[in-house]
């Protein structure tokens, strides 16, 4: 009964139905692997492990009666701390929600419990999802190094970010699987560093309702799990229009799992080289050409592309992300929720004028690089600079966009790495932000398109005598969620990445 | 070029409504001093008779019928995460002097 916390959603609900396993042996086995390994990797802020046991009990109740409400019926999830869970602490990764307790729920995770998921806890995260080593949370939660989550490969190293907890979570087998949320990368990303697959699915896909706000029109929530095949059965549960999101689509949401398909013989795979060039790794490198020499092995054909407007996707995203930030962030006032400087009545003897409580509130709450994101943000937006920086922003939004649009005329898909380089040390870019910035450039130029994307784990880089992985980014067009799920799964049929563990 | 000086980082601090040290406005300076040189490169981009795009999914004017439907949220929930709330009012200081 030890290894349960190693299953996958799929086979986890195979035993549950034959009966094998019950939904509180299996979430009674993830709480035992974290109290073993949680101490080292910190992938949790928030542990919930009496809800997590009562959850499960109802859910076996369910089954004995012979109502079983789906596959993700009694499966032990990690939620990133940025989707709002009611009557449990959501923090954002920040100092200015210590003590916040949502009052109602996100889309996102109200499916997840409709669905018959259990909690296990929320997951650390870059603070408000800004950043990309999840380095910049107010909360230490690996006891053991005192920092912020380590990934599970090497724990010197960062899990990647802004959903590093989710990604070391779903790596250490600390959950079956996870939801995070991806504005630049914040879902690939990390689940490239912790080897992991996720999935970015297209803008309008999800819900964003009750998901604390980064960038409103680049943000997405997703699957971070151990397989494709457990990626499409999450999208499949979060996925459709929500009357509380005005910007969810309509669109019909598709069986992604029963409609999974392992044949892409003929399938057009574009290889933009412009990722391919200078700052990219040359171990990175070799291992996602290995990758894409796989998927001419299964079929598909490779055709060389080039996209030249792709390149200028990170100074359109480092404009608008921080644009919207700085409107998004607005709200931390200290007036309705969150840190506040107003001091209790029976107290109150200072003056403190409301233009005060602002200022201090969010000074003493917020953190350096939220601070950073939203000056920047105010800077591009305000009189005088609005033009040339926000205005142009935006236009050469529609080129990377329309570059995209035309470069699936030609494939079905883009293959690209997912980051120039495996995971940094503790530390290594946290003083230096545009060059934190700069290793995002893979990931960003999809998400002001619009359009999804996965990362599936391709390979190992060998250093310092430990194996560091590597994912491969499948793009597709807007709506291409069953075909990159595919692809994926094929490669994940033919290959064993995926299913390597970190020695913990 | 558009180098951040110590008045521009003033001005963007208030606008944000944060406060920095001294230390703070000669580092925040130099950070986004950077980030914006960065941003220069997209001079090199032709973007005559382009439109911007704010919103990738064509979605607009989403109506809903103007019907009130109740949201299920009591005062004595919102009052727990309120610095101070009082007979269903977030109390605050003066708004005007």
């Amino acid at each position: 009964m030890n290894e349960l916390y190693s299953l996958t959603i799929k086979k986890a609900s195979e035993k549950l139905e034959a009966g094998e396993i019950t939904s509180t042996q299996l979430t009674e086995a993830v709480f035992l692997r974290i109290e073993k390994v949680e101490p080292k990797v910190g992938a949790y802020i928030t542990l919930c492990k009496e809800k997590a046991l009562e959850m499960a009990r109802v859910s076996d109740e369910r089954r004995k009666a012979g109502k079983v409400l789906s596959m993700l019926d009694g499966i032990p999830i990690a939620v990133k701390d940025l989707f709002l869970t009611k009557g449990i602490k959501t923090t954002a990764g920040s100092k200015i929600l210590e003590d916040f307790v949502p009052i109602n729920e996100s889309t996102v995770t109200k499916r997840l419990w409709d669905a018959g998921a259990v909690l296990i806890g929320k997951t650390n995260l870059d603070q408000f999802a800004m950043g990309s080593t999840t380095e910049t949370s107010a909360y230490k939660t690996s006891k053991e190094f005192d920092s912020t989550t380590r990934n599970p490969w090497d724990t010197d190293r960062v899990p990647g970010g802004s959903s590093g907890g989710s990604a070391a979570a779903v790596s250490a087998d600390l959950c079956i699987a996870a939801v995070g949320t991806d504005t630049g990368g914040s879902i690939r990303q990390p689940a490239s560093h912790c080897g992991i697959t996720g999935l970015k699915p297209t803008y309008g896909r999800v819900s964003r309702y009750a998901t604390i706000a980064m960038a409103s029109s680049l943000d997405q929530a997703g699957p971070m799990t151990k397989t494709v095949e457990d990626a499409a059965i999450l999208l499949e549960t979060i996925a459709g229009h929500d009357k509380y999101d005005s910007t969810s689509s309509e669109e019909k949401v598709p069986d992604y799992f029963k409609a999974l398909s392992k044949n892409i013989k003929g399938k057009k795979v574009g290889i933009p080289a412009e990722f391919f060039g200078e700052g990219l790794d040359k171990e990175v490198e070799s291992i996602v050409k290995s990758g894409i020499d796989k998927l001419k092995e299964l079929g598909a054909e490779i055709i060389p592309i080039s996209m030249p407007m792709v390149k200028y996707a990170l100074a359109v995203y480092y404009i608008l992300m921080p644009a919207e930030v700085s409107s998004n962030l607005a709200r931390y006032d200290g007036i309705r929720y969150g840190l506040s400087t107003i001091k209790k009545q029976e107290t109150r003897n200072n003056n403190q004028t409301l233009e005060e409580v602002y200022i201090q509130s969010r000074t003493e709450g917020f953190g350096a690089e939220a601070k950073r994101r939203i000056m920047l943000g105010s800077y591009v937006l305000s009189a005088g600079y609005y033009d040339a920086y926000c205005k142009k922003a935006l236009k050469v939004r529609t080129l990377v966009k329309k570059e995209f649009e035309k470069a699936f005329e030609k494939v079905d898909l883009i293959i690209t790495p997912v980051s120039p380089s495996v995971a940094f040390k503790f530390g290594e870019k946290i003083s230096d932000p545009l060059s934190m910035y700069l290793s995002d450039i893979m990931t960003v130029p999809i998400n002001p398109a619009g359009i999804p994307a996965i990362s599936v784990p391709a390979g190992f880089v060998e250093t310092d005598g430990k194996k560091l992985p590597v994912g491969m980014q499948i793009i597709g067009p807007m709506w291409g969620e069953q075909e990159i799920l595919n692809v994926g799964y094929a490669f994940q049929e033919a290959t064993k990445h995926h299913l390597e563990k970190p020695e913990l | 070029m558009p180098k951040i000086n110590i008045d521009q980082i003033e001005h963007i601090a208030k606008l944000s409504k944060l406060e920095l040290t001294e230390d703070e406005k000669e580092l925040y300076a130099g950070q986004l001093s950077s980030v914006l040189e960065y941003f220069e490169q997209l001079n090199e981009v032709n973007t005559e008779n382009v439109e911007p795009t704010a919103n990738v999914t064509g979605l607009s004017n989403v109506w809903r019928d103007d019907e009130i439907e109740e949201s299920g949220i009591k005062h004595d929930e919102i009052a727990k995460n309120a610095p101070e709330f009082k007979d269903g009012n977030f109390v605050v200081p003066g708004v005007f002097e």
